[in-house]
């Protein structure tokens, strides 16, 4: 083993039917960094912390811990566990039935008896260290999902680990929470921790860590030290190729000059929903692509989620195409030619055991009814058309959606939802976990389908992508539309403006 | 056993198909083993148990008997209510343990119409077919309060069911005013006996009907992907358009049309009816069934056929224990060891090792490629 390293991976290989996971690959992690992990979706990066946490048994190559003799033999989770790799991974894998105290130490107690006092009190010093603010005999589930984030982490620096794997940590919590803990992990980095980071967010990469490895299409393209690796050639790296220029993809597409004369597509008045969202208006012309924005929690999707029928509207008024529409339910919108694509993929967009076909047809399905279900042959052909149109990355149609790296599941509910050829598209978060590349993608399929004169409602946490796609924004805080900008005043600063309401006093 | 080493070569070939074809392999490949390791059980020790005869039975008419024919004939309430129990499995992810009582319910009313009110009729009071739509139509209405309390009171099924499971048989009794009714017009016992001159029981010609308006509903409505999605992730399916609770109410309305269907058959049999007695038990059998036929008990994908053959194999089972004359009290103990043998080989855990057994060599051949 190298110098100073606490983990060497060498030639790691993995396949999974009909697809080379993994080409041997190395991987280095040494004492007291904190190390990336990068690479567009499916290139790896998941199947390699798999393998490493011994979720995957690997077909090839060999694990090196510090303190084991030897290639370290890791089976199971419990085996990682053990030699001192722990996990906290995108979604929340803790029980949230239980308390907070309980989810730190379950499954690490010896013995049959639970010593309750012990564990409440142990949990408390760790929480109150961290600076996280819940109680330990609370239920876990009672808390945000960014506190459920950090008492994962929390309960994985309890467990004294070499090595913490952060798997996309950071994809729920907003940028105070972010900050904590970034924070956190600068800590652990000073007592030796060595912190595999696993990230979307370039700026995230270049605030915290010190070294980054690049995956593309399950090879390693390389290690480097931050410094050396400005964040223009990072994105080449990842994708194989040279950026073309993100800021321009609005002009490539056209930016057609929307008309907004004529009735708008949809036209809400005084909306507003069981999910607490004040009334609030809201217009989309043909063609139009506009937005919701504002911090985590503002009301943006609960605006979206009450046009589409998605909570209970309590009050307000719908016009589609100037005419006088109830919508009660989702089914009523999508009759109406509303597509939603939610902001929680795999809690409200994914059928997990369904296949690719079945996801990608579900909706089109439904609109056509119980009783004249697509023939086979028609439905291959949808999801065919879909997945070589969008280039979905799937083994075959037949293949379970949840078997799907993240932005190709995306991908499925964007190419359902298509398939429906709706009039007007909602996308909540579209982009949220994906890779770069994808990302791209989506906001230019975005502002084509704009292009052919559908009108599209784009939310997304990073204002940048907004601005690409959007030529209207409506601000969000405290869960009441604050304003509304558009052409000259769709700047960063603008909008920030707005979010934090300083030009209101 | 060669062929697991070939299909990887398939695979890359056409993988539509032979994936779709590997996963029904694979899903049905407890119950097939099963039920040939009973077959060649039966083969070795005693070849006769597969002779069929021509018999007369007790209204000197030649009929077909035989163990097998018993197989396919006493499974037939089995197959039916396992069909059922499959949609309400994958809808809810619970199962509806009423069944059994709720048979004895459909079987009292059919009677009571039947018999109109008399304790011993020697006619039919009421066209049998009313009787049986009555007899549905009740069953129906018990279906939809389970289906109620679980898709909209979001009770747990086996709690919810839990209701008219004990309740089910006092109601039953309560149909018939705590009487035991008898019929003797032959034309009741039709359905559950022989028809004049078909020497084929006719509770299989009903289990074949049911298979296969079953196997019609499934091709030619969304009954399969609307179950399934709801039963997967109800979430998503609300925002597709679909209503998970009403699809999940459904599910307990189709069962409780099987579970009519069944009782019908149950009480045809005989004429009458032992409300305590009567198809005590099956609804473990029919949970059995779903399971046996790789289904996973916590809904979502499933697989009727797989179901409909696990009814069958414990028919099978339950039938080879009675004619070594495994006496009725220690039946039960029998079949607990089979089933535990088939539950623990059709575990996901023991599948995978069994999987990694049968990959070891495929993996080579996948390596020189």
């Amino acid at each position: 083993m190298q110098e100073g390293a606490v983990l060497e991976m060498r030639g790691i290989c993995k396949y999974f039917p009909g697809v080379r996971a993994l080409q041997d690959v190395d991987f280095t992690l040494r004492e007291g960094e904190i190390h990336a992990l990068m690479g567009e979706n499916g290139a790896g990066k998941s199947t390699l912390i798999k393998v490493l946490t011994g979720v995957y048994p690997k077909d090839g190559g060999q694990v090196h811990i510090k303190g084991t003799e030897g290639a370290a033999v890791i089976r199971s989770p419990q085996d990682a566990q053990n030699a001192g790799i722990s996990t906290v991974y995108q979604e929340i894998t803790l029980c949230p039935n239980l308390t907070v105290a309980e989810n730190m130490y379950i499954g690490r107690t010896r013995g049959a008896g639970a010593n309750w006092k012990a564990m409440n009190s142990g949990a408390g010093k760790i929480l109150a260290s961290l600076g996280i603010p819940a109680s330990p005999r609370q239920q876990l589930g009672s808390c945000s999902i960014a506190v459920q984030q950090m008492v994962a982490i929390a309960r994985a620096v309890d467990m004294e680990c070499k090595v913490l794997i952060l798997d996309e940590p950071t994809s729920s919590l907003d940028e105070q929470e972010v900050l904590k803990l970034f924070g956190l992990m600068r800590d652990l980095r000073a007592k030796g921790v060595g912190i595999i980071f696993v990230t979307h967010f370039l700026e995230q990469v270049y605030e915290v860590c010190d070294r980054i490895t690049v995956l593309r299409d399950g090879q390693l393209v390389g290690e480097y030290v931050i410094e050396d690796l400005p964040r223009v050639q990072l994105v080449s790296k990842m994708l194989g190729k040279e950026l073309d220029d993100m800021a321009d993809i609005k002009s490539e597409v056209g930016g057609a000059s929307v008309s907004l004369e004529g009735a708008p597509v949809l036209e809400a008045r005084g909306l507003c929903s069981n999910a607490g969202i004040k009334p609030f208006d809201f217009s989309i012309h043909k063609g139009e692509v506009n937005g919701f924005t504002g911090l985590l929690g503002s009301g943006r999707s609960e605006c979206v989620r009450a046009i589409f029928g998605a909570d209970r509207v309590t009050g307000g008024s719908v016009k589609m195409d100037g005419r006088d529409v109830k919508i009660h339910k989702p089914l009523d919108a999508m009759k109406q030619g509303i597509g939603y694509l939610p902001e929680d993929r795999k809690g409200d967009g994914i059928v997990g055991d369904l296949s690719v076909r079945e996801n990608i047809i579900l909706a089109l399905q439904v609109m056509k009814g119980f009783f004249r279900p697509f023939s086979r042959a028609q439905a291959e052909a949808f999801a065919d058309e879909y997945i070589k149109l969008l280039e979905i990355k799937t083994a075959s149609a037949d293949t379970p959606i949840k078997s799907l790296s993240g932005g190709n599941q995306q991908k499925c509910i964007l190419a359902r939802w298509l398939l429906t050829d709706p009039k007007y598209l909602i996308l909540d978060e579209p982009t949220r976990g994906i890779d770069i590349g994808t990302k791209i993608e989506i906001q230019k399929l975005v502002l084509k389908l704009a292009a052919q004169g559908k009108s599209v409602t784009f939310i997304s946490s990073e204002i940048d992508e907004m601005l690409r796609t959007c030529s209207r924004l409506i601000v969000m805080r405290d869960r009441k539309a604050v304003g509304e900008l558009k052409d000259e005043d769709l700047t960063q600063a603008r909008i920030m403006a707005t979010i934090a309401g300083g030009d209101e006093a | 056993m060669t062929t697991p080493v070939k299909e990887p070569k398939n695979t890359a070939k056409r993988p539509h198909e032979s994936r779709l074809k590997q996963l029904t392999r694979h899903q049905l490949f407890i119950p097939l083993a099963a039920l040939a390791l009973l077959v060649l059980f039966n083969l070795v020790a005693d070849p006769s148990f597969f002779l069929v005869t021509v018999k007369e039975n007790s209204l000197g008419n030649p009929v077909l008997s035989g163990n097998i024919i018993s197989v396919l004939d006493n499974a037939s309430e089995l197959v039916i209510l396992a069909i059922g129990m499959t949609l309400v499995t994958a809808s809810s992810g619970g199962q509806d343990i009423s069944v059994g009582a709720a048979m004895a319910i459909a079987g009292s009313v059919i009677l009571r119409m039947v018999c109109g009110g008399q304790v011993t009729a020697d006619t039919m009071q009421m066209s049998l077919l009313l009787a049986v739509l009555i007899g549905i139509l009740v069953s129906m209405v018990f279906g939809a309060f389970n289906g109620v309390l679980v898709a909209y009171f979001k009770i747990q099924p086996m709690v919810a069911t839990l209701i008219l499971y004990t309740a089910g048989r006092s109601i039953a009794a309560w149909i018939n005013n705590n009487q035991l009714p008898i019929i003797n017009d032959l034309g009741f016992k039709y359905a559950g006996t022989f028809l004049p001159g078909v020497p084929i029981p006719t509770p299989i010609f009903i289990t074949a009907l049911i298979i296969v308006l079953f196997w019609l509903a499934l091709k030619r409505t969304n009954l399969g992907l609307y179950t399934q999605s709801v039963g997967i992730n109800a979430n998503s399916s609300r925002l597709n358009g679909l209503d998970p609770k009403l699809i999940k109410l459904m599910t307990y309305v189709i069962l409780g049309v099987c579970v009519a269907i069944a009782g019908f058959i149950r009480v045809s049999r005989s004429g009458s009816i032992n409300y305590s007695r009567m198809a005590e038990n099956i609804e473990m059998d029919a949970i059995l069934a779903v399971a046996l036929g790789g289904n996973a008990l916590s809904g979502g994908r499933f697989n009727i056929y797989g179901s409909i053959l696990g009814a069958y194999v414990i028919q099978f089972l339950t039938t080879t224990l009675y004619k070594y004359e495994v006496p009725s009290t220690a039946l039960p103990a029998y079949k607990a060891v089979v089933v535990i043998l088939l539950v623990v080989l059709s575990a996901p855990v023991v599948q995978e090792k069994l999987a990694g057994i049968r990959k070891a060599p495929a993996k080579t051949a996948k390596g020189v490629s």
